[in-house]
């Protein structure tokens, strides 16, 4: 076990908040100057990151969980307003369905909780999500596949997350052009609703059935992603509200100088530093252990880290008074994408949830 | 980076196991019990003698000279064993090991390591607790010796040490934190009266309070020069905060554990604010386990004792706290008789905010040192 970076994942690391310092918003009024934006997603496209999970020809993934992680993390806190997380995990899905790669910027569609991914019910009667959708013209999702090969799948049912659906022996995957519509939660990462979905269009070229377990790791991913997001979105909103309190003065003397500020910020700092390490190993544990004990390290992150983050949000809104509360201020930017990147691939309660199921216990008290 | 074992890591991992399964002392829960207490010096020996403690200090000391690596997994091993964890007392190590001479490295750090010599620490006193250089202790040069006179307080297994870590005032004309010098000092002598403290879950054999009255130690028995006292109990308590230093990790997660199984045996008998709080301490224990095994992977580039360790000591807090939340609530409170251990359990917990330095002394450690907001006016 050593859990230090390599020098390569340092550099990554280095390469990706150096991109967001240089491209990212500084304010709130810059969120909407598509030049910045633009110039922005050149560089994610031109770094490659999106494509970190895609298929080295072998059918497995370029690079393990945590690379990816590292690059959501410095996007997160740099409020990175450019797709990355949603375009990961539809690589990741096309790999899965031994898919093509996307041939222009596409994402993933998920339930209207964000916690599921494959699309149930009646053709076209619930609206799915797709997220992350900044320079996507499309999304893939989920279909059950009900004349699939019930052998192939059998074993890896036997451990599927309760989230699949366990009388579908397979998956096939579906993709949608998005529309227009734009829901409003994160100012970065914009969502688009997706209605009209029946018949779903199979994409073309899949070599393969997508199993309950696929699902699992890949819920895995999404959760370690997400988690890695809110690491760095923490570390971006304690570092904002450390500056203001340097700053902003009141009966003389800096905010910052006063117990009462400097506890709550140290509270958040400690937060930060707690998500940071249960998500290394999330992220780590996507390839490296079995599907379920992938999803129970995720979800225990993600429980932490969505709770952690919105603690820390509050408490970079309190430090900041009046002035966190105006729209003006980053302070709802770190926030609202918190609340965002807490509901991807289930919230606190949804994976605290599975982590007690993992460990045989929650069926029947009020857990999903 | 890799959280996986390495050929030689795993088939430690499966020595220990095996080890474990004839030798697990089958202690209760370390808060609830005296019994528990009373045990550890065997168990530490034990572990010693098997080859499971000390895995990476110094090989001149008679550590094994291995990676950190393998404390977690003895952490992890104990853990899943539902075996006590191991004693804690790297932070007298390195205390004594950065400050100590040559010389009293080689008299006491061995018998320390392999626990046939039993120390406390003499720092706290009734009148110096959070802030610790006003401490009042005096220990005044007589010839080859100095004469103790003071009262130390929170002074852990004081009724059985034969060795005390003593911080006590050896120059009165300097600031109080450069006038202060440690010692070990020999705790059977006249002139030391100890009488334990009779804790809120009931415990006497954790700590105690130290009387010095004319007591004795030798000059040469000085740890570092004088007035490098403060020096040394600032490595100390520095350590003295790491949870990977400590080992909690295991005791944390065999809590869990045992409350798991409980509510597996009877999932009727529990609601879900109850399974809630259960879950929530399980993600903070995994928590804490993936932080230790970060915070000892960087230990690789060297040791380096900075404000980093506040941050671990809150975060070991709010999980010992959450894990006897949980303890409260699914283990229960004995209304009826029975076992009374869980509420044992969340007694204990409340201390782990006060202990080594209380949760305000690490957040102002914090906010000063590591988020560098401006001092107090």
């Amino acid at each position: 076990m050593d859990v230090r970076l390599s020098p390569e994942q340092e550099a990554l690391r280095a390469s990706a908040a150096q991109v967001v310092a240089r491209f990212g918003p500084k304010a709130v009024g810059q969120l909407d100057d598509p030049e910045r934006r633009a110039r922005l997603d050149a560089a994610v496209d031109e770094s490659g990151w999106r494509e970190l999970r895609g298929d080295t020809g072998a059918g497995v993934p370029l690079a393990s969980g945590v690379e990816p992680a590292l690059v959501a993390e410095e996007l997160g806190r740099g409020l990175a307003d450019v797709s990355f997380l949603g375009p990961t995990l539809a690589a990741e899905l096309r790999r899965i369905a031994g898919a093509p790669p996307a041939r222009s910027g596409e994402t993933v569609g998920l339930d209207t909780d964000l916690g599921l991914l494959v699309h149930e019910g009646e053709p076209g009667s619930s609206p799915m999500v797709a997220i992350d959708t900044l320079g996507c013209d499309s999304a893939v999702y989920l279909v059950a596949d009900a004349d699939a090969d019930a052998d192939a799948d059998a074993d890896a049912n036997a451990n599927a997350d309760a989230d699949a659906d366990p009388d579908a022996d397979g998956y096939r995957l579906a993709r949608v052009e998005l529309g227009p519509t734009r829901s409003g939660l994160d100012l970065t990462r914009p969502s688009v609703i997706l209605r009209s979905l029946s018949p779903p269009a199979l994409v073309e070229g899949s070599q393969r059935l997508v199993t309950a377990d696929d699902i699992t790791r890949w819920t895995a991913l999404g959760l370690a992603l997400a988690s890695a997001d809110l690491s760095g979105v923490m570390g971006g909103a304690v570092a904002l509200a450390c500056e203001y309190a340097k700053e902003r003065k009141q009966y003389g003397a800096a905010i910052g100088s006063f117990q009462a500020v400097q506890h709550m910020l140290a509270d958040a700092f400690a937060l930060t530093e707690g998500a940071r390490s249960i998500t290394l190993h999330a992220a780590w544990a996507v390839d490296a252990l079995p599907a379920p004990d992938a999803l129970a390290a995720a979800a225990a992150a993600k429980a932490y880290s969505a709770r952690a983050a919105r603690t820390v949000c509050e408490t970079v809104i309190q430090v900041h008074g009046g002035i966190g509360n105006t729209w003006e201020c980053l302070a709802h930017v770190f926030l609202r994408r918190a609340l965002f990147s807490g509901d991807i691939c289930g919230d606190a309660s949804v994976n605290l949830g599975r982590l007690l199921r993992h460990h045989g216990i929650g069926a029947g008290n009020g857990f999903r | 980076m890799d959280f996986g074992d390495s050929p030689d890591e795993s088939a430690f991992r499966i020595r220990l196991r095996t080890w474990l399964q004839d030798n697990n002392p089958g202690l209760p829960a370390s808060s609830t019990d005296d019994e528990y207490w009373a045990g550890m010096a065997a168990w530490h020996r034990s572990l010693y003698d098997a080859g499971f403690f000390a895995m990476s200090w110094p090989t001149e000391i008679g550590g094994q000279g291995l990676s950190p690596v393998f404390e977690v997994i003895v952490d992890e091993e104990l853990a899943a064993a539902g075996a006590p964890p191991r004693p804690s007392l790297g932070y007298l190590v390195q205390g004594i090991i950065e400050h100590g001479s040559p010389e009293i490295r080689r008299r006491f750090l061995p018998g320390i390591v392999n626990g046939r010599e039993r120390w406390c620490q003499g720092f706290s006193e009734p009148d110096a607790g959070s802030d610790l250089a006003s401490l009042r202790t005096r220990a005044d040069r007589e010839g080859d010796d100095f004469v103790l006179s003071g009262q130390k307080i929170w002074t852990s297994y004081s009724d059985e040490a034969e060795w005390c870590l003593l911080l006590a005032r050896t120059d009165h004309d300097v600031a109080t934190h450069r006038g202060i010098s440690a010692f070990a000092v020999p705790m059977r002598q006249p002139g030391i009266k100890q009488r334990p403290l009779r804790m809120i879950n009931g415990v006497t054999k954790e700590f105690g309070e130290v009387h010095f009255t004319g007591a004795r130690v030798p000059a040469a028995n000085m740890i570092g020069e004088p007035g490098e006292g403060w020096a040394l109990a600032m490595t100390v308590v520095s350590h003295e905060r790491e949870p990977g230093e400590l080992g909690y990790v295991a005791r944390y997660a065999k809590v869990v554990n045992d409350l798991g199984r409980r509510v597996r045996t009877d999932p009727a008998a529990f609601g879900s604010e109850q399974i809630s709080e259960l879950g929530w301490a399980m993600v903070e224990v995994e928590m804490l386990r993936r932080h230790v095994q970060r915070r000892l992977s960087e230990r690789l580039n060297g040791i380096h004792h900075g404000p980093e360790g506040s941050v671990d000591k809150l975060l070991m807090t709010w999980v010992e706290q959450a894990v006897g939340h949980a303890a409260l609530s699914s283990g229960g409170l004995a209304h009826g008789g029975g076992d009374d251990s869980w509420l044992h359990t969340y007694l204990y917990s409340r201390a782990q905010s006060v202990m080594g330095g209380t949760s305000q002394i690490q957040r102002n450690l914090i906010a000063r040192r590591i988020l560098g907001l401006p001092a107090s006016s």
